[in-house]
């Protein structure tokens, strides 16, 4: 019963310990052994503590390279085949084994950039909305969780929505403008990663933006600016790197999304003629034809595709980091 | 401190129970003929996505009979044979019968039983037509390959007397992902179209030279039900349960033939070859429809491998013979088509020539 007490005490302060423990020197004896022995086990926690931490930390990384590392394994065979040219090869024929992979390199390039530049306005106007306008009260509140449920939802419900709802606009849109009305293609696709990349970019800008010193900007605004002064010429320039690394985020998102793009791009080998014809995307390949590829080059071809779009997602990665380094300097 | 002291000892858990489990998965792997035996009653199977929902009703009701559990993963039938290859499930099921690299990649050969058959309809959106179409072979191939480009052309005039077609322009709609219904739509235009054997080829994927791609055959009824003038091929049950239309086929015979599960079992009446390696596609019988293909199951042909017991071998074999004579009767309220008597028999055949220590295990 005292021990526990006492330990209790210990925890708070040394001060009040030494004000209950006055009487004898035994009890002293043994708070000092006590205090020796918590001391060590206390040294001891933290040191495994501190290992754990180093070995999980490394374990992601050890992951990753062991990912990298069973993709390029199990595509030697592809790669020894097809060499180089499995990069520009126009063709992608599993009967007659040639693989190329361009159509679907274009295809996933052309789609994530092109939704890129439609959600960019959107995630910024949100963005700067939030973190500038109104960082306060139940519409914003209500507008910041929409747009973070934007996220939370299942791919492939967006998926059936464009499906149901926007290939028949697209088609309806495409007979106006005169391209042949198919409604599924490189330019749906686009549409529907455009809306499903929005929250990135614009939670991140909008943290962003409110993190701005007010200082800053009432500085500004003492020396006569007007509002949207003060968005370009403050807060646009000291969240420029911010930005950027959502956009990166959501480009990032935009590469490797399978499954709405699958039900909407038509999913054709053939490359695409206009940003309206049907494409097809790596990762929806790779989703199609994975679970029937019948013979061990074509196998190998698939991992392929995943390494190349490992390496894609890999390299604009690095490329973003650069130039979001560049930006802050 | 003491929160200090929590995580360490939650850390050390972790660690511990992690090792505990590498531990665990090595005993595991050792001691895997111990797990098998205590396991007896259940058979594993992997393949086809096409037999699952018939798979699912005749395995529950043998359940219900003998208290025998399978389970079945309907992976694809790619994935089935590369799983049977690797011995790790103990039957297969597949839409087609090995290929050569697939059979070459076997360590011991393989015996395939026919269990049920299916069909490949062709399904349009016309919305003011009232009357079937037919389709010849020559028709459905030019369709397929981009040559005939309109509705109204000529070609499929001549075999539509008296049916007024649109000039709506042509949308075919394929499967994207790869799939035995394709294997079996392709091998049949193969056979009756040189030009699509020399541009196309057959297989569970091909290098489709037009078309929209739909995951599934939802995804293909989908593209064909929203685009007017879509044209595309999807599996029988599926049309059926769906309502969608399709057109009569022309046979080898010369008959325009409604796809049904009469008029597929009707194809599968043929002679079949002792190892039931055949397609029926193109099929020799006047009344069959002739995108038709069976699904097989496939075992090893000696089943005294890696370390199963007889009883084990007898009792799938058990569940294959009664798949195919007592089981046959959940096929036709699924719209899957029975077998023909000819393919049961030659099943029969096939099971009775599989061995456990080179003795036949039926007698």
């Amino acid at each position: 019963m005292e021990t526990s007490i006492d330990n209790n005490l210990i925890t708070r302060s040394e001060n009040i310990l030494e004000r209950v423990i006055t009487s004898t020197k035994i009890r002293d004896a043994v708070k000092g052994i006590k205090r020796i022995k918590r001391s060590h086990r206390q040294i001891r926690a933290e040191n495994v503590f501190r290992r754990t931490l180093v070995i999980v930390a490394l374990a992601t990384v050890v992951l990753v390279l062991g990912i990298m590392l069973t993709l390029i394994i199990q595509s030697t065979l592809s790669i020894k085949t097809t060499g180089f040219s499995y990069l520009w090869g126009k063709t992608w024929d599993p009967v007659r084994d040639i693989f190329g992979a361009y159509p679907f390199l274009l295809g996933t390039l052309l789609t994530s950039f092109l939704a890129l530049f439609i959600s960019i306005p959107f995630s910024f106007a949100v963005a700067i909305f939030l973190g500038e306008y109104y960082p306060k009260g139940w519409l914003p509140n209500l507008l910041k969780n929409t747009v973070e449920l934007i996220a939370a939802v299942p791919s492939v419900i967006y998926g059936f929505w464009g499906l149901a709802v926007l290939v028949p606009i697209v088609r309806v849109f495409e007979t106006k403008i005169g391209v042949e009305p198919v409604g599924v293609g490189i330019f749906t696709a686009s549409l529907i990663l455009a809306i499903m990349v929005i929250p990135y970019a614009a939670s991140l800008g909008q943290s962003m933006i409110k993190m701005v010193p007010s200082n800053l900007k009432e500085a500004a605004y003492s020396l006569g600016a007007t509002r949207w002064e003060v968005i370009r010429s403050v807060i646009l320039p000291y969240t420029k790197s911010g930005l950027f690394a959502g956009i990166l985020l959501s480009l990032g998102r935009a590469l490797g999304e399978t499954m709405a793009v699958t039900m909407v791009i038509g999913n054709t080998s053939l490359i695409p003629k206009s940003i309206f014809a049907p494409g097809n995307t790596m990762a929806s390949v790779i989703a199609n034809e994975f679970t029937e590829a019948d013979h061990p080059v074509y196998l190998s071809a698939l991992i392929e595709l995943g390494l190349v779009l490992f390496l894609v997602t890999v390299v604009i990665n690095m490329i973003g980091k650069r130039l979001t380094k560049q930006f802050t300097n | 401190m003491k929160t200090v002291q929590k995580l360490a000892l939650a850390a050390v858990a972790i660690i511990v129970s992690g090792g505990m489990m590498l531990t665990g998965c090595n005993g595991g792997s050792g001691s895997g003929s111990k797990s098998d035996s205590t396991a007896d009653n259940t058979i594993l199977g992997a393949g086809s996505t096409f037999d699952n929902p018939l798979f699912s009703k005749m395995f529950s009701e043998y359940n219900k009979l003998n208290g025998l559990k399978v389970n079945y993963q309907s992976i694809g039938s790619g994935g089935g044979i590369q799983q049977l290859t690797s011995k790790t499930v103990d039957f297969g099921a597949s839409d087609a019968p090995l290929n050569g690299k697939q059979d070459s990649a076997l360590s011991s050969p393989v015996v395939i039983i026919p269990v049920t058959a299916g069909a490949v309809v062709i399904s349009y959106n016309l919305p003011d037509l009232k009357d079937t179409l037919n389709f010849s072979p020559d028709v459905l191939a030019k369709i397929f390959l981009g040559d005939i480009k309109k509705w109204n052309d000529p070609m499929i005039a001549a075999i539509n007397k008296g049916v007024k077609l649109p000039a709506t322009d042509i949308q075919v709609a394929h499967r994207s992902d790869g799939s035995g219904t394709t294997n079996i739509f392709t091998t049949y235009l193969c056979k009756v179209s040189p030009d699509w054997e020399s541009k196309v080829g057959k297989g569970s994927s091909v290098n489709w030279p037009i078309g929209l791609g739909g995951k599934g055959n939802e995804g293909v009824a989908g593209n064909i039900k929203q685009t007017p003038g879509g044209i595309g091929y999807v599996e029988l049950a599926y049309a059926v349960q769906s309502n969608m239309a399709f057109g009569k086929m022309q046979n080898k015979a010369g008959n325009f033939i409604t796809p049904s599960i009469a008029s597929v079992t009707a194809a599968a009446n043929i002679s079949i070859p002792p190892d039931a390696k055949v397609s029926l596609t193109n099929t020799d019988a006047p009344d069959g429809y002739p995108i038709s293909g069976l699904s097989w199951v496939l075992v090893y042909k000696e089943q005294k491998y890696s370390d199963r017991t007889a009883e084990k071998a007898t009792q799938m074999l058990k569940l294959i013979q009664w798949m195919i004579h007592d089981g046959q009767q959940y096929s036709g309220p699924l719209n899957y088509a029975p077998l023909s008597p000819a393919a049961v028999s030659v099943g029969d055949a096939i099971l009775k020539s599989v061995t456990y220590d080179g003795k036949p295990i039926l007698q």
